[in-house]
This record gives structure tokens, C-alpha cells and sequence, in this order.
């Protein structure tokens, strides 16, 4: 087959197959312009007449804002913690020499392999004990530091030239002002990745808040949507309608950042 | 999301810096140094992390309602649980998502990674659309799944039966419904495995390739010989990832079936949970959730050491 007939059959493939990929986002959307939706047994992709109905029922009859402002705060302080916590230690396992190094850093990568399931219990019964169940600070701690992020940069501070570091220490600066003034700044996109992904995993984390939270005003998103199951059993214009706004900050997000997310999987993925 | 991991990943080989200075002053003050660069992630990490790793250890040797005072009862737990039907059930299920899931992203993936390399019009966009759904939530997977599979009204259904066909009961019956929620996951992840798979195609070099057409090697046979065993580390990633998040499953269960029908869907996670906040009881949930973890660690480790065979370096 000649070359140029082949990109053209196999480019109509993977759009086609891009379509398809998308339609659970594009239904999503029009069920939600559909008021009723769920009703009528004949879906359309394209509602007669749109209307935002299930939109207004959603925020006045659910307190959804105040579950987006919940989820929001909580994302960022996770967001900006993790940051912090994991750029210090990997400038730690990149620049600072102290006995036992490799062997923590196994540690800190050993605490990756251990799913959040296993630590339910205790962790559950040390926040009770801490008097944090049904707090922020209760879904909070546990995601202040990820040793994903340590890994991740330390790999990035790992490629930043030493010779930069021990020209500055010539200067007479100590590794507080070399941290700030000079890693950090080079390690941008790695930040960058670690943001987004720290990010993500709050705003979409659904087992350890539902474990943690108990009052209907401290609820994150995904448990929102998880209780609209029950209270609009029929009622899928709603239920997408909240789907729809759950993912349009990660999807803006996403857009902004979608070079260095998809940079952050690919390099977890290498050697 | 699937969390990235760091299996396989080689260390830093570069020389470390010496302290700078010895004098017993400036010593102390090194270490306090090391100390602020480093506690405010190990404090966190060892109180909520490998401290509840212990406790569920301890847990799980009691018999404990999470309110009372537990009860030493040593392994029992472990006993109770290896003859209890509901977690070969459980297991089962498990495995099941498992062994659907897999091959499914795993040859999607490929097949998208293999199409995206080369170079066809607008793929950065394509690129894009397939890597959407990695960065929505499960729940809005599984909401919108739910709808999308609807028995009754859903619009799956609805054009299975323009083409004359009876669509199933998807989660409402117990035999589709985990097909229904591999399905589900599959949409999710399939841009995460493409996009693994993609940097690992990137990462081979191009001579090799050329040699081998030269050499008059056709399409197929390229990528069978020399693509495929060149893109085995990404693979193993793949496989490694897949089967350590496959078998912790569980919110997109919980919101697409709840478990159900019928218990034909519960999962080992879903067990745990129940045991715990369900049944009040804490020991036997720890005593589960240390069997998968130890189901996982052999799983992964049977793979490290699998990988010899199959997996080459470049």
C-alpha cells in the first residue's frame, strides 16, 4: 500500500477512535443541557431545547458551591504542602550528604508500594484519637507529603549541574539561599508536573475522604456526586450537570499543563 | 489517576558533596540543615504512612469493633478469612477486573502509541483527547458510565438495538456487571498506557529500525522483532503499574454497582471497607488488607524477578 494511502487510512482510524473516546464527555454535556433528561427513552445528542435547568437545580438545591469551595481549598493547601515538603527533601537526596542516605531514600520509595487500603484502619483510628475525624485537617495529613514527589524532584535537581552549586558556595551562600535562589527556579517544570498531578489526586480523591468526613458541609466533590446517586436516582440531568462541573477545573488545568503532565507520566515510565 | 511509580528507575551515580566544614560548630549546624530539608516530609510520611502500616499489622493479630478493647486472638483472623467463601469471592472478582482489564489497555494502548508515533496529522490533539479521561475523576467515570450503560434509557443500549441487537442489563446484571465496569476503567486509563508506551517508542533509536529495512525486514516482522523487545521495559512498567492499582480497584466499583448485584462485583477493597465500618471489625479488615498487600508485594516481586527473561535494556 502506498505510504501516503496508509497515514490517511490510519490518521481516519485513530480520529474515529478519538470520537469515540469522546463521546462519554460530549453526551455528559448535552444530558445535562437536557432538562428531564432520563425520562424520555429517546437520547439525543443534540437536545431540542437546551436549557440550564439542571445547572440551577444542582446549586439551589444542593449545596454544591460550598462542595466546590471545600474541594478547591483543600487541593491547594495539599498542592502547595506537597511542593514545599518534596522539593526540600529532594534537595536533601540530590545535594546534602548524612549517613544512612541511600537507605531512607529506599524508605521514602518503599512507602510508594503501600496502598492507602492498608493504612484505613489505623489511620482511621489515629485521626479518631486526634480528635480530626470529620475536620480538613483529617483528610489533609495524610497528603502533606508524597514520596512521589521527593522521587520526582530529585531526579530533576539530579540534572542540574553541581558546578552551578559550588560556585555559588564560593560566593558564600549556604544551601538555604542555593535551594531558593538557584535549584528551585531551574527545576520549574518539574514543579510544574508534581502540581498537577498533587493536584489531581486531591481533587479527585474519593476513598480516604469518604472515611474521614461525616457532615454534609465539609463534603469534598466527589463524594457530591456520589450522594446525588442517591438522591436523584432518575434524575441524570443533574447527576451530569455535576459531572460537568467536577471536571471543568481539572480539564482547564489540564490544558494549561498538558505538556508537563504528560512529561510526568512519560518519565516515570523511563529507564 | 494512576499514581506513577518508580519501579525499575537507575540511581544517581554522581559523587557526593562533603560537608564543607568539620569543626564540631558548623558540624552541628549541617545537621540541623539536613534535618529542615528533610523532616517536613519524613514526619509526615512515617506518622501517616509506614506508623498505620505497623498499626495495621497489630490490628489485624485482634479481635477489635473499633470501639472496645481489643482482643489478642493472634492469627484468627488470617485463619478466619483464607475459609471464608466471601473472600474467595472477593479475590475472585478481583482477579477478574484484573485479568479483563489488562490485555484490554495493554493492546489499546499499543495499538494508539504504534498510530501516534508515527507521523499523521494533528496528533498532538489526538493525543490530547485520549489522555482526557486520565484526569477525571473516577466517580464522574463511573457516573457517567452508569448513564452511558443505562439498561432501560441509556444510550449504549439504544444504538445496540438500532442495529438490532438486545442490549444487556450492564450493572444491573450480575453477569455484566463487571464487564460493565472494566469497560468503564479501560476508557480511563487507556491515554495513561499510550502515553508510556508512546515515550518508551521515542526512546528507541532510529538506526536500528532503518538497519532492520534495510536488511528487508517488513513491517510486521519489525515490530515484532525489534519494536516490541525494544519497548519491553515500558511494558513491564505498564504491567507492573496495572496489576499494583488493578487489584486496589475500588471507587469506580463503589459508584458503579456499589458492589452489586448480588455481591457480583464487590472487591477486596470494598470487603475491607465494609468490614470495617460495616461489621465493626477492625481486626479481620486489617488482617484483609494485609493479605492484598502481601498478594500485591509478591505479585510485583514475582515480576522483578520475571523481568530477566523479557525485559532488555537498550
Amino acid at each position: 500500500m502506498p505510504e501516503r494511502i496508509r497515514r490517511i487510512l490510519l490518521t481516519a482510524v485513530v480520529a474515529l477512535g478519538a470520537l469515540v473516546m469522546f463521546f462519554p464527555f460530549a453526551w455528559t454535556v448535552s444530558t445535562s443541557l437536557s432538562s428531564g433528561a432520563g425520562l424520555d427513552a429517546t437520547p439525543q445528542l443534540i437536545p431540542d431545547d437546551p436549557t440550564l435547568a439542571a445547572y440551577r437545580e444542582l446549586f439551589a438545591n444542593t449545596p454544591f458551591a460550598r462542595v466546590i469551595a471545600n474541594s478547591l481549598g483543600l487541593a491547594i493547601t495539599t498542592t502547595t504542602l506537597q511542593l514545599v515538603t518534596s522539593s526540600l527533601a529532594g534537595y536533601a537526596f540530590s545535594r546534602l550528604a548524612f549517613p544512612g542516605r541511600g537507605v531512607v531514600f529506599g524508605l521514602y520509595l518503599a512507602t510508594m508500594m503501600i496502598p492507602i487500603q492498608v493504612l484505613i484502619v489505623p489511620l482511621f483510628v489515629q485521626m479518631r484519637s486526634l480528635g480530626l475525624v470529620d475536620t480538613y485537617l483529617g483528610v489533609l495529613l495524610p497528603g502533606v507529603a508524597s514520596a512521589f514527589g521527593v522521587f520526582l524532584l530529585r531526579q530533576a535537581m539530579n540534572s542540574v549541574p553541581r558546578e552551578l552549586d559550588e560556585a555559588a558556595t564560593i560566593d558564600g551562600a549556604g544551601h538555604f539561599r542555593i535551594f531558593a535562589r538557584l535549584i528551585l527556579p531551574l527545576v520549574g517544570p518539574a514543579l510544574a508536573s508534581l502540581a498537577v498531578f498533587a493536584f489531581m489526586s486531591s481533587w479527585n480523591g474519593f476513598l480516604w475522604p469518604l472515611i474521614i468526613l461525616r457532615s454534609e458541609h465539609l463534603q469534598t466533590l466527589p463524594l457530591a456526586l456520589a450522594g446525588l446517586q442517591g438522591q436523584y436516582t432518575t434524575q441524570w440531568d443533574v447527576m451530569m450537570a455535576g459531572s460537568v462541573v467536577s471536571v471543568l477545573p481539572m480539564l482547564a488545568l489540564y490544558l494549561f499543563a498538558q505538556k508537563y503532565v504528560i512529561q510526568g507520566v512519560a518519565g516515570t515510565g523511563l529507564k | 489517576m494512576t499514581a506513577p511509580s518508580a519501579v525499575g528507575i537507575s540511581r544517581t551515580t554522581r559523587p557526593l558533596p562533603p560537608p564543607r566544614r568539620t569543626r564540631r560548630g558548623s558540624r552541628l549546624r549541617y545537621t540541623l540543615t539536613v534535618l529542615a530539608f528533610l523532616l517536613p516530609s519524613a514526619l509526615p510520611l512515617l506518622a501517616f504512612t509506614i506508623y498505620p502500616m505497623i498499626g495495621a499489622f497489630w490490628t489485624s493479630l485482634h479481635s477489635w469493633n473499633l470501639i472496645g478493647v481489643m482482643e489478642w486472638v493472634g492469627l484468627e483472623n488470617y485463619a478466619t478469612l483464607l475459609t471464608d467463601d466471601a473472600t474467595r469471592r472477593v479475590f475472585a472478582n478481583t482477579l477478574y477486573y484484573v485479568v479483563g482489564y489488562l490485555p484490554l489497555v495493554y493492546i489499546g494502548g499499543l495499538a494508539l502509541a504504534l498510530a501516534l508515533n508515527s507521523l499523521i496529522p494533528a496528533r498532538n490533539l489526538l493525543r490530547g483527547i485520549y489522555f482526557l479521561p486520565v484526569v477525571t475523576s473516577w466517580i464522574v467515570v463511573a457516573l457517567v458510565w452508569r448513564w452511558l450503560l443505562n439498561p432501560s434509557v441509556g444510550v449504549v443500549n439504544a444504538m445496540l438495538g438500532g442495529l438490532g441487537i438486545d442490549g444487556p442489563g450492564w450493572w444491573t446484571d450480575p453477569y455484566w456487571a463487571m464487564p460493565s465496569i472494566i469497560l468503564a476503567s479501560a476508557w480511563k486509563d487507556l491515554g495513561f498506557v499510550m502515553i508510556i508506551l508512546l515515550a518508551g517508542l521515542q526512546a528507541i533509536p532510529t538506526d536500528v529500525q532503518e538497519a532492520a529495512m534495510i536488511d528487508g525486514a517488513g513491517r510486521f516482522r519489525r515490530l515484532l522483532n525489534i519494536t516490541l523487545p525494544l519497548l519491553s521495559p515500558s511494558t513491564f512498567f505498564v504491567v507492573v503499574i496495572s496489576l499494583i492499582n488493578g487489584f486496589q480497584v475500588f471507587d469506580q466499583v463503589y459508584a458503579m454497582t456499589g458492589g452489586g448485584p448480588a455481591g457480583s462485583s464487590t472487591v477486596v477493597v470494598q470487603q475491607i471497607y465494609d468490614l470495617t465500618f460495616r461489621y465493626s471489625s477492625a481486626g479481620e479488615a486489617s488482617a484483609l488488607s494485609w493479605l492484598l498487600f502481601l498478594l500485591v508485594l509478591a505479585v510485583t516481586v514475582i515480576q522483578l524477578i520475571g523481568q530477566r527473561r523479557w525485559v532488555t535494556y537498550a
